[in-house]
């Protein structure tokens, strides 16, 4: 094999690949694409599948205890689009070759990551509105970005999803705002979830700037389009109106605003705290596997059966054609 | 060549799936998803991608089924249409202006 | 102790930087069907109690197996089943509720047991999978069977509720048929599932076509009546029931019904477990709103 042949080739590819992504424009399934960002891609668009996945337990959990029927039907809404989510999202990551039996599979070995927010309990009600309004709230500002995500079919599973996301902040506001007009035992219900949530869902940008290491090139191939700080703060920034609204008292003494900067500053992360949950020590690391792997046990036979009886059917099609 | 992702060692295949949003319109990808079968695939993809009265007709397709151009060849595969821009109406100038054209 | 730095709106002028998401506007069709203001007389709101308390206590049995369904499209399918069926049940307790002055949380949270008027068959546990499908395939047929008479109730809020809920179950029926067929003739183990789970549900199915003198206050809607009499359903049902089983290749159990009650507030063990839960929190915070 002629190797200057095969080099230039590569080299073309390489080129072309660069044009794609200085132009802002999409990479799509099969197009040539360097190895690591193949793989960074799949680790990312993975990583949020299982996050949607797992983020269905927290909030399932209180599915049969809602308060009342409207907001049953709403959380069960709610849960069932975040599987449908995980679902775009196993898509778009299957298109780069990694069947999703495999991405399950490795979920359930504990080998695959998702967002470390999840590993948190829900022990409240309120829990169900500090979760829509943070959790969902953070996510919708890393996500909005991500809908002008270089490979096509991620970005296209992300503007889906922000449009269906949209309602899941709503609700988790609503939820507040009726326990903060409600009664006094629910406004201490509210103000304790917001306690508990806010700054997890604070460390959900990630670390900070000058401690990430993958950001940079993630932002050299268009994956990721703004910093940990930039969005964290502009989250921040987003809550403080809405925490106002609510009647909530954000738990960050050294909140403030800068005239100067024209940014709010917040006080310093815990982030040990983050690194312990996410390396396995956190409240729920070990249920939320569990709940996920007896799930997909127990559901062996079912789609066994399924695709026992597909064959059958497909063996008898043969025969009388 | 199939979509990619397409694998034998699933046990559920993948299915390519098309919504159309309503007359008038054509059928659109939205996504995949995993079933045993054809029908069961149809049935999914009603509840996966239609959830918010996004369709009027489903078509789902085994991503094996579905045969794509080949990327590599590319440049040769596309290459015929470029240069004839008699093809486009912008070719041509002089009519540029009278009515009706 | 909040301060109001609320006054700085930092939202950065390079917005669509960040992408923007449209909501869309749309028109949203009525929540509650059938809701037209109209007040239920007292034998119509019991009767609405039967249906309603039917579907709430089935969609709280199907919510369970949300983030726990063999795969993650059933997740979605159950879960679209289990919401069609809490609309049926908001609208049907809506209704009863105009009777007494009580709103549909009213009935849901605050009767005790006894004031329930579920079947057991509803009642009975989801068990594994299987147990689920043959539950569904029974009920579904059930519902279809009724809510398609009940269109032509002479009670106008009955009717369109009926409208509404006789389409989706129709897609209930079929989702159940796909999966029995799969379960009875897909592998050995999944066809031993099936046999048992048939057998363990079968002894619930007469209680469904049970009438009662409440029925003939009412009057059946073939005579211009409000309700579907019970026993008018036995025959079309079982003979929905036996067809399917018959494409299973299933023998129809030979197992003797139980006598029921639940139309009258006596309930399987099982359903104080599942008010207990329903009804935790709410209880909790008498007065409160949600």
């Amino acid at each position: 094999m002629d190797v200057t042949a095969v080099d230039s080739g590569v080299q073309a590819e390489q080129a072309r690949f660069d044009e794609l992504i200085a132009a802002d424009s999409r990479i799509e399934p099969r197009d040539w694409m360097p190895e690591a960002y193949r793989k960074t891609l799949v680790r990312q668009i993975s990583q949020h599948a299982h996050s949607e996945i797992i983020g269905m337990q927290p909030e399932a959990n209180w599915i049969t205890r809602a308060p009342s029927l409207k907001r049953k039907a709403i959380l069960m809404a709610k849960v069932q689009d975040e599987a449908g989510h995980g679902l775009y999202l196993y898509s778009a990551a299957q298109t780069l070759g990694t069947p999703r039996d495999d991405m399950t599979d490795a979920l359930i070995a504990g080998k695959a990551r998702y967002s470390s927010i999840f590993n948190y309990p829900t022990p409240t009600w309120a829990d169900m509105g500090a979760i829509g309004w943070l959790v969902d709230g953070a996510a919708i500002c890393n996500q909005v970005p991500l809908c002008r995500a270089s490979y096509g079919p991620y970005g296209r599973a992300m503007v889906r999803i922000c449009k269906e996301e949209s309602f899941h902040q709503r609700q988790g506001f609503e939820i507040l705002l009726e326990l903060m007009n409600g009664t006094e035992a629910q406004r201490e219900m509210a103000q304790d979830a917001v306690n508990r949530w806010y700054w997890p869902s604070l460390m959900m940008f990630g670390p900070p700037d000058d401690e990430s290491p993958n950001s940079a090139q993630s932002m050299a191939w268009n994956i990721k389009r703004f910093t940990n700080d930039e969005l964290r703060l502009r989250f921040v920034g987003m809550l403080v109106p809405q925490a106002e609204v609510l009647g909530i008292t954000l738990p960050d003494p050294e909140l403030r605003f800068d005239e100067q900067t024209g940014q709010y500053v917040i006080g310093p992360i815990d982030w040990t705290e983050f690194e312990q949950v996410l390396s396995g020590n956190g409240p729920c690391n070990a249920q939320r596997i569990q709940h996920r792997r007896q799930a997909h046990e127990d559901g062996a036979w079912v789609r066994d059966a399924a695709a026992a009886y597909a064959s059958k059917q497909a063996a008898r099609e043969t025969q009388a054609a | 060549m199939t979509t990619p992702g397409t694998s034998d060692a699933e046990t559920w295949p993948l299915w390519e799936v098309f919504v159309r949003a309503n007359r008038g319109l054509s059928h659109v990808h939205v996504g995949s998803l995993h079933a045993p079968d054809p029908e069961m695939a149809l049935r999914n993809a009603r509840d996966v991608y239609t959830r918010r009265n996004e369709g009027v007709s489903i078509w789902v397709v085994p991503a094996a089924a579905i045969t794509t151009s080949d990327p590599d060849a590319r440049g040769a595969f596309f290459e015929s249409p470029a240069g004839k821009n008699y093809r486009h109406a912008s070719y041509y100038t002089k009519a540029e202006g009278v009515k009706h054209l | 102790m909040s301060k109001s730095y609320a006054d700085h709106d930092v939202a950065p002028a390079d917005d669509r930087a960040h992408g923007q998401v449209d909501v869309e506007t749309l028109e949203l069709a009525d929540e509650l069907a059938g809701d037209s203001g109209a007040v239920a007389s007292v034998d119509a709101a019991e009767y609405a109690l039967w249906l309603g308390d039917d579907a709430l206590v089935l969609s709280q049995q199907l919510g369970w197996w949300i983030a726990r369904a063999p795969e993650l499209e059933e997740d979605v399918a159950l879960g679209n089943i289990a919401l069609d069926l809490l609309g049926h049940a908001r609208s049907l307790l809506h209704y009863a509720g105009t009777a007494s002055g009580r709103s549909e949380d009213d009935l849901a949270y605050w009767r005790d047991e006894p004031e329930f008027r579920s079947a057991w068959l509803f009642e009975q546990p989801n068990g594994d999978f299987a147990h689920t499908i043959v539950r569904q395939l029974f009920v579904a047929l059930y519902l279809e069977a009724l809510y398609s008479r009940l269109v032509a109730s002479s009670d106008a809020t009955l009717a369109a509720i009926a409208a509404k809920a006789v389409k989706e179950v129709a897609y209930h029926v079929d989702h159940a048929e796909h999966w029995m067929l799969r379960l009875a003739l897909g592998t050995d183990e999944s066809r031993r599932r099936t046999e048992v789970a048939l057998a363990d549900l079968w002894p619930y199915l007469d209680e469904l076509f049970e009438d009662s003198p409440l029925i003939d206050r009412l009057g059946d809607v073939g005579d211009g009546g409000v309700a579907v009499r019970p026993s008018t359903l036995r025959e079309p049902v079982m003979d929905a029931v036996a067809r399917m089983l018959a494409q299973c290749e299933l023998d129809t159990p030979t197992i003797p019904f139980a006598s029921g009650g639940g139309r009258a507030g006596r309930h399987s063990s099982y359903l104080g477990y599942l008010l207990a839960e329903l009804q935790v929190l709410a209880r909790q915070h008498p007065g409160a709103s949600w």
